[in-house]
């Protein structure tokens, strides 16, 4: 049970070499062992969403997988997807509309509406409530949450980019 | 006391602005620092062996086996743990003749409720801690459990723990005017058995601590997920016997605590005795399920109320009897009695009768303790009291509007004293009611719904009017003997590059406190507002103080930063006269700038003052004091609480085939005088009002026959989604209070208070037609057919 086991795998754009245990999770190895710390876990059975990272491109609850089930796959966290500003837009606006609290359900919910935006475009504020169903969040009420998708729907329906998140003031 | 109100109603004033946190970004970039993600050097585990019995005698404990297993450095009993760690009681001299069990970090012979931590294992990882705890054996002898609150009451029933006399742990009776003789009197009398489920806080990241025991200086490091860094520096200090200075308690981010995460939990106060006992640090992460079964509960309440009515449709009187269920043992050191004294206490509050008697007991079980959570006690005395005006509006044939019209205290009576014992300074009950059928255009609403119900759909529009509890003063738990601060203390200084730092002791818990305290302070200082940094949770550079409970860090911390502020204000402003051989008065600081009061013409940077005071003292005149840190506390004076009142409206649609409830809206008129940031006003009512709807919706500890709590995960146990929250409409009435420069007082139970009151007003609303009530909540949906009588 505590043989490591060799594992290649992509994060964040860098090719990894590294060790785990059969049973360790995906979510554990990210926050443990590649210190990934923004990868959260709130109940690591696969209801809060707030492990959820990007798998080839698709969302997958980092807690509901085993570290080696990832083998030769490329996974993306909330540090690489800040880091190549793929969701910088969502960052500004959640922050400009107070969308977190204490913040612990954020990743996971940019990562649900990054998963969103790019099946559906333009959702209705239903279906953002629909597609938020797995991501629990005790701070909110989930409103802010629904208007910053909202608006970064509409300002990327009108072309807008946004920049860095991380450079722009308070 | 009210000073001049001048620099905080200025059109650019920061107080009153939505701006966003600036703390918030790096919780967005996955760069929070929650003590779930801290790592230390030489850092071990802990996991911990629980009971799977509600009640029973611990006979024999055999380690050996988990001894062995690998990556195992130390395994403690309560015996263990006892030798360092004195016991506490959870008791508080105020509350007359309560009692309860001692309580140690783990139990020394007999196990209390399903879940109670036992044995702990220190380990190199969490797996291995784990993997150990499964092998220790343990002998335990079952004792019948006590469940139900009426056979704990019984004389000869089985006691909750050995020593209790019985399973009483408070009684509180409150009686005023003659309440006999007011229903004697009355036209008619409504009365309703209320009945309001456990459930539990459910932050998104569990509890966590990591103690660090650093034997060769003697110092004691904890990072620890709470609301009140200061209350643990010297519980840890007390119990474990380490000198007050030697005990550091930081608070980094934390993932939502409402409550719950300032209470003492046994694997907590262990965790500090386990890194004495190992010499290294020990870090404890409660997974989801041992949360589920270790984490405070709240609420578990059965009401039996009435109220007397005259003719015309004025309460006369209120009888209230509230019995709780707070588990094994009342929780330290706020205790397990607290929300029920407010229960009794805020029973009838907004609205104007004299006569009030009531009686609480609050009773012991094998079940995991409650305590205090957000809107400690309001949620229960809001819904009894609101659903009863709303029986009594159908009895009197007004419509609930026109029954709180009548009945709720007019805004022009205060100051008023409440037959509970409570006084309000001011507030706003007439004005949030109108403002609130305005926004929920209420006659509309009901035509609609008259319309609908012709064609088989059932709405149902509910209002539920309350009062909260803020600011709390030393009356609540300082004269009780509890060493839990009601002051603030905040230290502002200006930087040597004249910027400004301000360190306080209330707390951040994502709900903008560091917005807040920057907002007042830049704004008392005349400084832009990215020039103020903010500094929270660490008794090591905090002053001490009470930090952020019960609403107080707005109201409370709020005054003490504006208080610091405007001293340090003073001292900016005397050192720039001195160099500038100016009057004091003449100047004011704007924009980081020292200009002539009347003019506005710049005359000096706060830069410039600082480089002068810090580099270049030589150049002022001999005997110039230039004091450009101030340390600043304050405590809340004048009524013993500021209380904040507010209204709330829901709207839902009943499927009488299935039981679902479709929540269409819901709106919130509420008051909490100054209004720092609406922004984050707002969002704090909006998330207070989600918390309320799941308990009136869908959250319950359920227990079995046993005391097993039987859906103790986040796949059993439901808590409100995205999809099944509505959108909240949110208006104000800042009505101040006078007792502070400030006038600021707390919002952040407002939401919670009395969204499960409209929520079970709007339901019963929508069951009218069908002459079918309930009176329970959660209103699941097998409880709602019942209710219609469908099964
Ligand atoms: S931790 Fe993975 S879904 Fe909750
Ligand atoms: S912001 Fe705290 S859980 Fe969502």
């Amino acid at each position: 049970m505590t043989t490591l086991r060799p594992l290649s795998l992509m994060v964040n754009g860098e090719t990894l070499t590294c060790f785990a245990e059969p049973r360790e999770t995906l979510a554990d190895l990210l926050r443990r062992g590649l210190e990934l710390t923004g990868t959260h876990t709130g109940c690591e059975m696969g209801v809060c969403g707030a492990c959820l990272v990007m798998l080839d491109g698709a969302p997958v609850h980092a807690c509901l997988l085993f570290a080696v089930q990832a083998e030769g796959s490329a996974i993306e966290t909330i540090e690489g997807l800040t880091a190549k500003t793929a969701i910088a837009d969502l960052q500004c606006a959640f922050h400009d509309r107070n969308a977190l609290q204490c913040g612990f359900c954020t990743p996971g919910m940019l990562v649900t509406a990054q998963a969103l935006l790019a099946r559906n475009p333009q959702p209705s504020r239903a279906e953002i409530r629909d597609a938020l169903s797995g991501n629990y969040c005790r701070c909110t009420g989930y409103e802010a949450i629904v208007d910053a998708i909202e608006t970064v729907a509409r300002r990327r329906a009108a072309g807008e980019v946004a920049a860095a998140f991380a450079e722009e003031p308070a | 006391m009210n000073a001049p109100l001048g620099a905080l109603d200025r059109p650019n004033s920061y107080i009153g602005r939505s701006v966003s946190r600036p703390n918030a970004k790096r919780l967005l970039a996955g760069r929070g620092r929650y003590v779930t993600d801290l790592v230390l050097p030489r850092m071990l585990h802990a996991a911990f062996l629980r009971s799977p019995y509600a009640h029973a005698r611990i006979s024999a404990i055999d380690l050996s086996a988990a001894q062995a297993m690998p990556g195992v450095r130390l395994i403690a009993t309560g015996a263990d743990l006892a030798k360092l760690c004195k016991p506490w009681t959870g008791t508080l001299d105020h509350f007359r003749g309560m009692k309860s069990p001692p309580q140690f970090p783990l139990p020394l012979d007999e196990v209390l409720w399903a879940g109670q931590a036992v044995v702990a294992v220190v380990a190199d990882t969490r797996a291995q801690a784990e993997d150990a705890v499964e092998a220790i054996l343990i002998d335990f002898e079952e004792l019948p459990p006590v469940v139900d609150v009426d056979a704990a009451l019984e004389p000869d029933s089985d006691r909750a723990a050995a020593g209790l006399d019985d399973n009483l742990c408070f009684g509180l009776k409150l009686d005023s005017g003659d309440v006999d003789a007011a229903f004697a009197a009355a036209a008619y009398v409504v009365e309703e058995e209320f009945h309001f489920g456990r459930h539990t806080a459910v932050t998104l990241e569990p509890r966590a601590i990591l103690a660090d025991w650093d034997a060769s200086e003697g110092r004691l490091t904890v990072h620890h997920a709470t609301q009140t860094p200061y209350q643990f520096q010297d519980l840890y200090s007390r119990h474990y016997g380490i000198p007050e200075a030697s005990v550091r308690v930081v608070a980094p981010d934390v993932g939502g605590s409402f409550g719950m995460k300032l209470h003492v939990y046994h694997e907590d106060m262990a965790v500090v005795g386990l890194s004495v006992l190992a010499g290294r640090p020990v870090k404890f992460v409660a997974d989801r399920m041992e949360s589920f079964i270790s984490d405070i509960h709240a609420r578990d309440h059965r009401v039996r109320a009435r109220i007397a009515l005259d003719a015309a449709g004025t309460i006369l009187a209120m009888d209230v009897d509230d019995v709780t269920a707070i588990g094994a043992f009342s929780s330290y050191p706020r205790t397990s009695a607290v929300e029920g004294n407010q229960v009794v206490r805020l029973m009838g509050a907004p609205y104007r009768f004299r006569d009030y008697r009531a009686e609480l007991s609050a009773v012991f079980q094998n079940k995991v303790q409650t305590s205090q959570y957000r809107a400690v006690g309001h949620p229960i005395a809001c819904a009894v009291t609101e659903r009863l005006v709303d029986m009594a509006a159908a009895r009197a044939g007004l419509d609930p509007v026109a029954m709180r019209e009548k009945n709720l205290i007019p805004d022009d009576a205060y100051p008023h004293a409440s037959p509970t014992g409570y006084r309000f300074e001011a507030l706003s009950h007439e004005k949030c009611l109108k403002r609130l059928t305005v926004m929920m255009d209420y006659e509309r609403l009901r035509a609609e719904q008259a319309e609908l119900r012709a064609s088989g759909i059932h709405r149902g529009i509910g209002i539920a009017s309350f009062v909260e509890i803020s600011n709390p003063s030393p009356a609540f738990y300082g004269i009780g003997g509890a060493r839990i601060s009601a002051q603030d203390g905040a230290i502002v200084k200006v930087t040597p590059s004249g910027e400004v730092r301000c360190l306080i002791s209330v707390t951040e818990q994502g709900q903008g406190t560091e917005t807040i305290i920057g907002q007042i302070v830049a704004d008392q200082l005349g400084l832009p507002r990215e020039r103020v940094r903010v500094i929270t949770g660490d008794t090591e550079v905090t002053p001490h103080g009470g930090a952020t409970w019960a609403c107080r860090g707005a109201g409370i911390g709020g005054e003490t930063a504006l208080q610091a502020a405007r001293k340090l204000r003073e001292n900016v402003l005397s050192l720039a006269a001195t160099v500038l051989q100016a009057k004091t008065f003449e100047l004011d600081m704007r924009d980081g700038v020292i200009v002539d009061l009347m003019t506005g013409a710049e005359r000096i940077s706060l830069a410039e003052i600082a480089r002068i005071a810090y580099f270049r003292s030589d150049t002022l005149p001999p005997g110039t004091s230039a004091q450009l840190s101030v340390a600043h506390h304050y405590a809340p004076q004048g009524y013993p609480f500021a209380f904040t009142n507010g209204i709330q409206g829901c709207h839902v649609e009943l499927d009488t085939e299935t039981g679902f409830v479709h929540i269409l809206k819901h709106w919130v008129v509420e008051d909490c005088g100054r209004i720092i940031n609406p922004l984050l006003v707002d969002e704090q009512v909006r998330g207070g009002v989600v918390q309320g709807l799941g308990a009136a919706f869908f959250e319950e500890c359920r227990y079995d026959g046993n005391g097993q709590l039987t859906n103790g995960s986040l796949a059993d146990y439901l808590v409100p989604m995205a999809c099944e929250m509505p959108d909240i409409e949110i208006g104000h009435v800042e009505t101040l209070t006078a007792d502070t420069a400030l006038g600021a007082k707390g919002c952040g139970e407002a939401g919670t208070a009395a969204a499960s009151a409209a929520a079970l007003n709007a339901v019963n609303d929508a069951l009218s037609p069908f002459r079918a009530s309930i009176a329970q909540i959660p209103m699941t949906p097998t409880r709602l057919l019942r209710a219609l009588g469908k099964i």
